[in-house]
């Protein structure tokens, strides 16, 4: 494009807008939601807002539709070399343009693997296993990893590219490190391939974005994306019910009933990738907050009271009314290594499970339960079911509630004996909770495995279904793992969360099982 | 006179550093910073990392140290949360803070004066009881849940009123933005000054009506009764021109707890201020941002203070003295 | 004089006799709000002290509830469980009615002993200041200006902030309430601390304290026994506002999510979780909690606004 033609479709698109204005704000999606992006730079935080937003500026090399599978974006394929099983060989998409108008190429993409193994990137992990990335010409790229990784294009999601011209010019070649001192132009300014462009913002009030007429896939419908946080859940939805916004994004489950029946607005609903749990220091000689003089925990007795007294549907019917899938699996359906049998769970029978804690402690015993109140749909209300739940047979429960700022370093410093956790799973395959959750403490391995949970076998195994090229063969080790994991009860789990998204009349968003709706894919009827 | 004010002046710089030492070992103890800095797949290895490069494993006097020489500069650092210098996060959301505490401070002001006024001359009428008790229901309730309360009425089942947010602002300079001057911008502010003005509005009422029934009863008030002024030159010439005073002394004092307090009011409207700043910085354990907020509360409170201090100290000397017992 | 004040007596009157005939009783006997006001406090604190023993069940023993019984509206029978509440039941499938009686006793616990800290605080601060004067007074004085710039929130989140660090795992359920207790009364004391320094620094030049500083008293004893019965009036009147303030700041406190464990909630608890069902509908969740807290906090400051007139004699 020569720089004239550039300048007559940026003023014909300012004119289209102005047009647009003037006459209707269909093309416009106010769009609330509980929290703001942290930052705009694009490998700084790994955290569910900020890659929502992000997407909307800067497009993945592969992205994840709403029905969990892969699909080309800035990648037309991908596959192994034929020579070499630890490569992995891209094809980019060509004729793609960054907002700044420069051209796409291989070499962006080298630049952005560089920056997001950067030592201040937030993403390292998720690409641990990358050695470096070599242009082969302008639109092949070759990913070298340290041994075959069958399964990796799945942590590409979320992988934003960026241009590396414009970030040497502003100096933002590496995300913001936070012992300069100094604040990263990335952060409030960007530069991407994807469907908008960044007009304003002002972090945790308003982000607003337009459509980026050079995007590479098919115009956006909504050509205004108008983004503001609002953290008070009333407040939230009587902006909804006011009209002063046309997408909620984060629904309570109590006030779904209402939207429904209010004139206007309308809710959808679908599955999260993300499982709640509660898991427990099954290792400790002794417990930080019981007033036994060993670990109940570590007494499977316990453990299996303490599943037989958890009543699962009752926590979906009254405190999640409905939005919630009961089971018996800390991962949802659609990730790989799930089997009917681990979601079945057997109905609570209270008069056994109290048996069972008698025959360890004739006079119960206590702990303490420490809950997050801010980060899954009512966790506050399901501790405190289960509190109650556990009070029936004889575990005296007493509830820490608190923020999940305050709650999360508890269970990576390994000061609680029991807790909740929600678990999402990005690669949709087991080796991410294995890793994270089931492996010894160590390394790069176990940085939420609260519980301590250590079995060399089990560890073993983790360690060798991360470069197996077979995949059958590979399930069948997955499976093996989930079997050691259920028998020795690591985890308690409840439901996998539902999702809900209120949105105004003739407006058509579909719910995606990562929480990352897409506003380029909505419709107007 | 020198003497005075160098006193007052140390006394507030001994305040300023308890203050600093204060925020600074609050936010010692609530939370972990280094994990709301990392993602939450961030390894153990990374985190020591960025915890040594922070200077977060530096003896806590030395750490003190640098966050004092620090905020003398007005350097408060990265916002841990946001990314962004502190002080400029700060700057750019205190118009909103400020503009809805003037309003609030107004109202406040202009209704309490009014309904003091009437309850100290009307004392035993039967809408004097109405409206004293009536203003106690404002206080026996919690701020929030008025501002909920609000909302749910105005917003979602009438619709008048906006329930969250600034309306559209203008910006005027570099660095203020304004809802005067737009109409979604004046309604927005409705609400939430309400909710945030209700508390001093009863107070400033009720001091006023004290104030006003105690100088009533003074000697030079007869006095000029007897001399027959009207009840009118009396109520309003003389006693409310000696009650003004101590109302307006204790109104400006309060314009910092009225910065303090729009913390809950924020929260509950959405309102983009330094006080919902606070909170979410609360939340994730933003240090930075905890510590320069509350610093410039205390900064403020203490010129306040000063510059109350002085202009007793310029009207009449002899007031030095009484002045604690006085505003009490 | 009312009629039966002037009854024919020969002997002479009795403590309680006397206690009728003073001015104050008599000011209270023709207040019909202060006689409204004190009943609303007695039958709320009644119901709260006994309230292990009236309330239909112990909504703090998590053993006793059935979670099926949650959101059952007022006086209909639950849908599941057939069981019918009087106020209805939360969530949690707890009785409102009980849940608002045991709520209550942990709020008026929490404003009482708040208000007996900050008054202890206060009185000792004030009379210490005024005693000693100088720059102990002034920077007391200083201190106690910073602390009115900080409202209860910011203090209560210090407080809150170094009590988990000291606090072990296991006993913060049970210290949370203490921990409360403090942030408040911590926030409230400077009312008292100002007026008794204000009246201590008059009475320390009177003669009679000079009198008794002669014959050789203890300054102790000589603060406490003379210059303390003379602000009593004051701080009664600021007692009872702070217990109206206090009990609303727990709930503001609960709101931001410092207040005590959900599992034994307070009134401010309640209206916190009550808050999030106004717009679904569950109105019973948030009225009654919230209409217990005004009923009380209106009493209790409307009691504090007559006492106050009551004991300013030119006012009357």
């Amino acid at each position: 494009m020569t720089k004239l033609s550039r300048a007559l479709s940026l003023s014909a698109s300012a004119l289209a807008l102005a047009l647009a204005a003037g006459t209707a704000s269909a093309e416009t999606i106010r769009w609330a939601r509980v929290a703001d992006a942290l930052t705009l730079d694009p490998h700084s935080q790994n955290e569910g807002p900020t890659l929502t937003l992000l997407r909307h500026i800067y497009s993945t090399l592969v992205s994840r539709n709403a029905d969990g599978t892969l699909e080309p974006s800035l990648a037309t394929s991908w596959e192994i070399h034929p020579d070499d099983p630890s490569i992995w060989v891209l094809t980019l998409r060509e004729g793609v343009t960054f907002q700044d108008g420069s051209a796409f190429t291989a070499e962006d993409v080298v630049f952005s693997y560089e920056r997001v193994l950067h030592e201040s990137s937030g993403f390292r992990a998720i690409h641990a296993d990358v050695e470096g990335a070599e242009a082969i010409d302008d639109y092949t790229v070759h990913v070298k990893m340290s041994g075959p990784s069958p399964l990796y294009p799945n942590n590409l999601t979320n992988f934003f590219i960026v241009d590396k011209d414009w970030a040497e010019a502003n100096d933002v070649v590496a995300p913001q490190n936070f012992a300069a001192g100094e604040e990263n132009f990335a952060v409030r300014n960007t530069n991407g391939t994807g469907p908008y462009k960044l007009v304003s913002r002002d972090p945790e009030v308003r982000t607003v974005m337009e459509a980026f007429d050079g995007f590479w896939g098919d115009a956006p419908a909504a050509t205004e994306v108008i983004y503001q946080p609002i953290p008070e859940a009333a407040t939230r939805i009587a902006a909804l019910l006011s009209g002063e916004v046309d997408f909620v994004q984060d629904v309570p489950v109590q006030d779904i009933a209402r939207l429904e029946q209010t004139d206007g607005v309308k809710v959808v609903t679908g599955p999260e990738n993300r499982n709640l749990f509660f898991s427990y220091d099954m290792t400790s000689e002794k417990l930080r907050s019981s007033n036994v003089d060993d670990n109940p925990f570590s007494h499977p007795e316990i453990r299996e009271a303490m599943a037989l007294t958890l009543d699962r549907d009752a926590i979906q019917k009254v405190v999640m009314r409905g939005q919630s899938q009961p089971s018996a699996a800390p991962l949802p359906p659609f990730v790989n290594g799930w089997t009917e049998e681990m979601n079945a769970y057997d109905a609570p029978d209270v008069a056994r499970a109290t048996e069972l804690v008698k025959s360890v402690y004739p006079d119960g015993f206590s702990v303490q339960l420490d809950c997050p109140n801010d980060r899954y749909l009512n966790d506050e209300a399901i501790c405190q079911a289960v509190v109650g739940m556990m009070g029936r047979i004889g575990i005296d429960v007493s509830l820490n509630a608190q923020s999940r700022s305050l709650h999360f370093p508890l269970i990576e410093k390994w000061e609680t004996d029991f807790y909740l956790l929600g678990w999402g799973v990005p690669t949709f395959d087991s080796a991410y909770i294995f890793n994270f959750l089931v492996h010894t403490r160590e390394d790069s391995y176990g940085a939420y495995n609260g519980g301590k949970y250590s079995n060399a076998e089990v560890d073993a195994k983790i360690e060798e279904i991360a470069t197996m090229t077979d995949l059958e063969a590979r399930d069948a080790v997955i499976g093996e793992i989930w079997d050691q994991v259920m028998e020795d009860r690591v985890f308690l789990n409840v439901h996998n969360q539902l999702l809900a998204y209120a949105v105004k009349d003739g407006l058509n968003i579909e719910v995606h099982p990562e929480n990352q709706p897409t506003m380029w894919t909505v419709t107007f009827d | 006179m020198i003497a005075f004010i160098i006193r007052r002046l140390i006394q507030s710089i001994i305040v300023m550093v308890a203050v600093a030492a204060v925020s600074f070992a609050l936010f010692r103890f609530v939370g972990d910073p280094i994990n709301s800095m990392v993602g939450q797949e961030a390894s153990i290895d990374d985190r020591q990392a960025l915890r040594d490069s922070l200077g977060l494993n530096d003896p806590i006097i030395t750490q003190f140290g640098r966050f004092i020489g620090n905020a003398l500069q007005g350097e408060f650092g990265i916002s841990y949360r946001l990314q962004m210098p502190v002080t400029e996060l700060i700057m750019q959301r205190l118009p909103a803070t400020l503009e809805l505490a003037l309003v609030s401070g107004t109202l406040a002001f202009i209704t309490g004066l009014g309904l003091g006024v009437y309850t100290a001359l009307r004392r035993r009428g039967v809408l004097s009881n109405v409206i004293m008790t009536g203003s106690l229901i404002g206080v026996s309730l919690p701020t929030f849940l008025i501002g909920v309360l609000l909302i749910w009425v105005f917003a979602v089942e009438l619709r008048w009123l906006p329930s969250n947010g600034r309306g559209e602002v203008v910006s005027i300079g570099s660095w203020w933005s304004t809802g005067f001057l737009t109409t979604s911008g004046r309604l927005a502010l409705i609400l939430p000054a309400i909710t945030l003005g209700l508390y001093q509005m009863t107070l400033i009422m009720r001091l006023v009506r004290a104030e006003l029934l105690e100088v009533l009863r003074s000697d030079f008030i007869k006095f000029a009764r007897a001399r027959g002024l009207s009840a009118r030159a009396v109520n309003f010439g003389h006693a409310l021109k000696n009650t003004l005073v101590p109302v307006i002394t204790i109104t400006g004092l309060q314009l910092g707890s009225i910065i303090a307090f729009a913390i809950i009011t924020e929260t509950v409207f959405n309102w983009p201020g330094v006080g919902a700043l606070f909170i979410s910085s609360v939340r994730f354990v933003d240090v930075p941002v905890m510590s320069a907020y509350l610093m410039m509360i205390a900064l403020i409170f203490v010129i306040i203070n000063l510059i109350v201090d002085l202009l007793y100290y310029a009207v009449d000397p002899r007031l030095r003295v009484d002045r604690a017992a006085h505003s009490h | 004089m009312t009629p039966e004040t002037q009854a024919p007596q020969t002997k002479a009157p009795g403590r309680l006799y006397r206690a009728w005939d003073s001015d104050l009783a008599y000011a209270f006997r023709t207040a019909p709000v202060a006689i409204v006001a004190t009943l609303v406090v007695l039958v709320v604190v009644f119901c709260s002290v006994f309230a292990p023993l009236i309330a239909p069940m112990n909504p703090y023993n998590p053993a006793a509830l059935n979670l099926m019984n949650g959101f059952t509206p007022p006086m209909e029978p639950n849908a599941f469980t057939g069981e019918v509440f009087l106020l209805g039941a939360d969530g949690q499938g707890r009785d409102m009615l009980s849940t608002i009686m045991y709520g209550t006793r942990t709020s008026l616990f929490v404003g009482a002993m708040a208000v007996l800290f900050a008054m202890v605080m206060g009185i000792s601060i004030g009379l210490f200041a005024g005693w000693r004067g100088g720059w102990v007074d002034s920077a007391l004085m200083r201190i106690a200006d910073v602390q009115l710039a900080f409202p209860a929130i910011l203090i209560a989140l210090l407080v809150f902030g170094i009590a988990r660090g000291f606090i072990p795992d296991g006993l913060r359920d049970q210290l949370a309430i203490w921990v409360l207790i403090v942030a408040i009364g911590l926030s409230d004391w400077v009312q008292f601390a100002r007026v008794v320094r204000g009246a201590s620094m008059v009475e320390k030049n009177k003669e009679y304290v000079q009198a008794a500083q002669v014959i050789g008293a203890h300054p102790l004893k000589i603060m406490f026994r003379h210059i303390l019965p003379n602000v009593m009036g004051p701080v009664l009147v600021i007692a009872t506002i702070s217990l109206a303030l206090a009990i609303i700041a727990e709930a503001t406190l609960s709101f931001l999510g410092v207040g005590v464990p959900p599992t034994q909630p307070s009134l401010g608890t309640l209206i916190r979780v009550g808050q999030g069902f106004l717009i679904s509908g569950e109105w019973w969740i948030l009225l009654f909690p919230a209409v217990t807290l005004l009923a009380l906090a209106l009493s209790v400051n409307l009691l504090g606004d007559w006492l106050r007139d009551a004991l300013n004699p030119r006012l009357r």
